[in-house]
């Protein structure tokens, strides 16, 4: 048995694992990187848009700070994230892009004077500052009331997953390419690492850590129509699952984006809209601000992906072969700005519609994009169940979305998570509970468990791997989609359990040494469809609709019986649907309490603490000569739980530091 | 309407793990969907025809760099190679100067690395790093646009398989490696001299080793200005050298 010890093993390349990994190396540990792919080629490059982080630099931008990108964040999660965490979040997300900057990130700069805009259909003259020339610029993104998101470009997460990439080699981190977790390695309550599998040799391998960290990105694969790579398929989610013990937080909360190119689902950015393009029915009509009279295109993803379903819904999308879809309109932005901020949308459309932007429309429908939901963590990272156990990235609850993520916002966490989980994971190596001593036995069991399910793959079930891959996916887009209710909820959890059932029967037709990639297919979905499961179950049992989970049969939030987070646990293998429990949000503790999100129906079910809350909010908001700083620790103090290097001011052009 | 037109995929197949296995090409047939890319075509293939078909894809929307094969000849992305561009007969073969996994699949990954190692292909900042409370450091917004057109490299390999002095020389650093010198070289958060680079890219497995067939150049599919990069670069590298 072959068994590769570190200190720190980091489950998944993209840039939460690796920005993870360079923080510990640089506190003196080990850190070994895991990735299914070379880990610049994760999903983290497909990233276009940008990264929100506070810096006000643009005319837009103006007096835009933490406490803005906080209130946008929170009301942007539908009051499902956790505030402290956001908190923190908005308060690094300057650091992190800065830091970006320093190791290379080509990130567009402000250019002082004028330029012509496209703001709401309209051409705009602003005018940048001459103190802001050759600072970090920022475009406006869904869901904030200033332009905060920088960008490279349109190939954002490129230029940063290549910038952190290339400081992980510069930090002497080996990445094991082209190596799979199958299972975490547990003795007790604290984790040990993982058992892996090499996908082009198909060895079975022990990795032992003091620290295992789970940076696996999203599930997208879990829907037949998604914006996400084909090797999002959500194993970090159910690597932890598997343990019984480690809990995800609101699987539920499923995001799907406005634009994706129909009917292949790549993604073009929310930076179109962002930019000043229109969203068009079949007629032609811009119908955004139809629904949405305040924030039109832009308002937060879940709301305009919903208006646009409900105007197909209605017959106004454009027909195809392929069913409706309705249209992106960036026409008008001109050829010279397509070919300098969007060159990535172009190219797309060009080998993929054989299409010219600037001059014929896109054709677009909603797609799913992002997994709110994800391994629950404490803020630190690390999971509250399994001692030794962290996650950050997409693949981690800790939780800074809650019901809806934000455009620019992702990118941002990956760094951000990485940065401040990177730190927890050092501490904890180099504190008490850090040392682990494990038996061989237990290493050598839990490989030939592997081994086990593996060969019962190989031994001559009758069910198809693919086939049940495909209903699945098939299940998912069409019941647990954008528009949710409790039969069709129904339906889905009880065929995704029959598919669960018959995926023990899998019969894997080869079994030639090497790669093989239908065993591979076998296995994951055998993990897909629990994941999927927690989905399902959890969006059933929510009765409510909360950001990006709609229930037309019940319509409003609920913060009076659902200001809650799901816990979705899978103690028993031998079941077929996860236990799901649930975690209050604290009212009395939020800074800012729920309301209305500013976009969006305004009819939500108040929670009977928030009128004393928001009364004490308002009245600490009316004590004269506060600075805000010391408002925002009256209101919901945070620092003291960042790691002291993260804990200071972030300075702005019109802001100094105190 | 017109039947859809029948393609035969001629695809390479071989298992270096199977000791049964020998290198051979396999004719599959595969009815042609509008809109159809290489991607669909062998996604297809594998989940009604051949399970065991190996071959790499991960965005599939031209962006990461992972589907370099060549087609009909030439590297490309399969991803993003609508199959009503190609005759109705495709051949696919792996990209040649990496290692092959198994079949469509080859080992870019290590090679890439191994090259960026030697090349300390990386951001060399001046120290302390900045202070990250405070402002960034200011950049000529043309500047930071001129530093991304050559960021956009997407490690594909596609140049790497169309080098003539790769197969001469393997410890060539190619077209990639040098475009990465190139970005490093232009850009002014990076610390080190020409003469540093010169130590890295000075020799014939750096830049004087090209034989200014650029083949690079035409291949590359984010259309790096590869051809001038190197010649530039060489330009430097001799008035560094001398
Ligand atoms: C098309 C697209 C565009 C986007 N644009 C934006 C944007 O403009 N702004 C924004 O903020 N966000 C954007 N996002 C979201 C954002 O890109 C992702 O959420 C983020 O990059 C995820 O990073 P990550 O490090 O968590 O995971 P990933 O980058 O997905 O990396 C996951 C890693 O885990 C590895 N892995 C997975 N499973 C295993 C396993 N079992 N064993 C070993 N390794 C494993 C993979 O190989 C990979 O290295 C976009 C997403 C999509 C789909």
């Amino acid at each position: 048995m072959k068994i590769v010890y570190t200190d720190v093993l980091v489950v998944g390349g993209g840039l939460a694992g690796l920005r993870v990994a360079v923080g510990v190396r640089r506190r003196g540990l080990d850190a070994l990187v895991l990735s299914l792919v070379p880990p610049k080629r994760s999903h983290s490059a497909a990233a276009q848009g940008g990264m929100q982080a506070s810096l006000a630099n643009t005319t837009k931008g103006e007096g835009d700070n933490e406490d803005v990108h906080f209130e946008d964040t929170v009301r942007g999660s539908d009051w499902g994230a956790d505030q402290p965490v956001v908190r923190m979040f908005v308060n690094t997300a300057p650091k992190a892009v800065r830091e970006l900057a320093a190791w290379g990130v080509p990130w567009s700069r402000v250019r002082k004077g004028d330029r012509e805009v496209i703001i709401n259909g309209q051409r705009v003259t602003l005018t940048e500052s001459e103190a802001a020339h050759g600072l970090l610029a920022q475009r406006d993104f869904g869901g904030t009331r200033k332009w905060r998101t920088c960008y490279v470009s349109d190939g954002t997460g490129h230029a940063m997953l290549y910038a952190v990439g290339d400081q992980a080699i510069a930090h002497g981190v080996p990445v094991h390419e082209r190596k799979e977790a199958l299972a975490l390695l547990r003795d007790a309550d604290r984790c040990c690492g993982a058992v892996v599998r090499d996908l082009a040799t198909g060895e079975l391998v022990a990795y032992v850590s003091r620290a295992t960290v789970i940076a696996t990105g999203g599930a997208g694969r879990l829907y037949r129509v998604t914006t996400n790579a084909v090797i999002c398929e959500g194993m970090g989610a159910a690597l932890a699952l598997e343990t019984g013990v480690v809990a995800l937080g609101n699987m539920e909360a499923v995001q799907f984006h406005p634009t994706g190119i129909f009917p292949a689902g790549i993604l073009v950015t929310e930076g179109c809209r962002g930019d000043g393009g229109l969203l068009r029915d079949a007629a032609g009509h811009r119908f955004m601000p139809d629904y949405e009279p305040e924030k039109k295109e832009l308002a937060s993803r879940d709301v305009v992906s919903r208006r646009m379903a409900e105007h197909i819904r209605k017959g106004h999308g454009a027909p195809s072969r392929f069913g409706p879809h309705l249209w992106l309109d960036i026409t008008q932005l001109g050829r010279a700005h397509i070919d300098r901020n969007l060159r990535e949308v172009k190219e797309i459309c060009r080998y993929f519609l054989g299409v010219d932007p600037a001059e014929a429309w896109i054709p677009v429908h909603p797609a799913q994009h992002y997994t709110m939901g994800g391994i629950r963590t404490r803020h630190s990272g690390e999971s509250p169940t399994l001692r030794g156990l962290f996650s950050a990235g997409e693949a981690a609850c800790w939780d800074l979305h809650g019901f809806n993520r934000l455009g620019g916002n992702s990118v941002a966490e990956t760094v951000v998570a990485g940065m401040i989980v990177g730190e927890f994971v050092a501490d904890f190596c180099q504190g008490p509970g850090g040392e682990i001593s494990i038996p061989t036995a237990l290493v050598r069991d839990a490989v030939a468990a592997q081994q086990a399910a593996l060969d019962a793959l190989l031994g001559g079930g009758t069910e198809s791997a693919d086939a049940i891959r495909v209903e699945m996916q098939q299940v998912m887009t069409d019941r647990v989609g954008i528009f949710r209710d409790g039969a069709s909820l129904t339906l889905a959890v009880e065929a995704l359990e029959a598919l669960l059932l018959r995926s023990r029967r899998i019969g894997v037709r080869s079994n030639a040494p090497g790669p093989n990639p239908e065993l591979v297919t076998a296995y994951r979905v055998q993990r897909m469809l629990k994941v999927a499961l927690c989905i399902a179950c959890g969006a059933l049992a929510r009765e409510e609709s909360r950001g990006a989970h709609f229930r037309e049969d019940f319509p409003r939030r609920d913060d009076a019986h659902w200001l809650q987070r799901t816990l979705a646990t899978w103690p028993d293998p031998a079941a077929t649907r996860p236990t799901l429990a649930y975690e209050p949000l604290q009212v009395e503790s939020m800074e800012l309490p729920p309301g209305w999100r500013g976009y969006g129906e305004r009819n939500h079910i108040e929670h009977p603490q928030t009128p004393a809350r928001a009364a004490s909010v308002e009245a600490a908001r009316a004590i004269p000569g506060l600075h805000r700083y010391d408002l925002q620790r009256e209101l919901m103090a945070y620092r003291h739980l960042l790691p002291p290097s993260l804990q200071g001011d972030n300075e702005r052009l019109g802001e100094p530091l105190r | 309407m017109s039947a859809p037109r029948q393609i035969r995929l001629n695809v390479f197949r071989h298992n270096p793990q199977d000791p049964a296995s020998t290198p051979h090409l396999q004719t599959y047939l595969v009815e042609e969907a509008p809109g159809m890319t290489l991607f669909l075509a062998l996604s297809e293939l594998r989940e009604r025809q051949d399970p065991s078909l190996a071959f790499d894809f991960v965005c599939r929307a031209g962006i990461c760099g992972s589907c370099g094969m060549v087609v009909n000849g030439r590297p490309r992305l399969a991803c993003r190679t609508l199959t009503q561009e190609l005759p109705a007969e495709i051949t696919l073969l792996p990209l040649p100067a990496f290692a092959l996994i198994a079949d469509l699949s080859v080992d870019s990954g290590s090679w890439m690395r191994a090259m960026t190692e030697r090349l300390q292909a990386w951001l060399h900042a001046a120290d302390p790093a900045p202070d990250l409370s405070r402002l960034e450091a200011r950049m000529d917004p043309d500047l930071a646009d001129q530093i991304y057109e050559l960021d956009r490299c997407i490690e594909c390999g596609c140049c790497v398989a169309a080098c003539g002095t790769v197969q001469m020389r393997h410890d060539f650093v190619g077209a990639v490696g040098l475009n990465k010198i190139a970005r490093f070289g232009l850009d002014p958060r990076d610390t080190r001299s020409d003469a540093e680079f010169y130590d890295l890219v000075g020799g014939d497995e750096g830049v004087f080793g090209c034989m200014t067939l650029l083949a690079c150049h035409d291949v590359c599919p984010k259309e790096l200005p590869l051809q001038t990069q190197i010649a530039f670069l060489r330009r430097r590298m001799l008035r560094a050298g001398a």
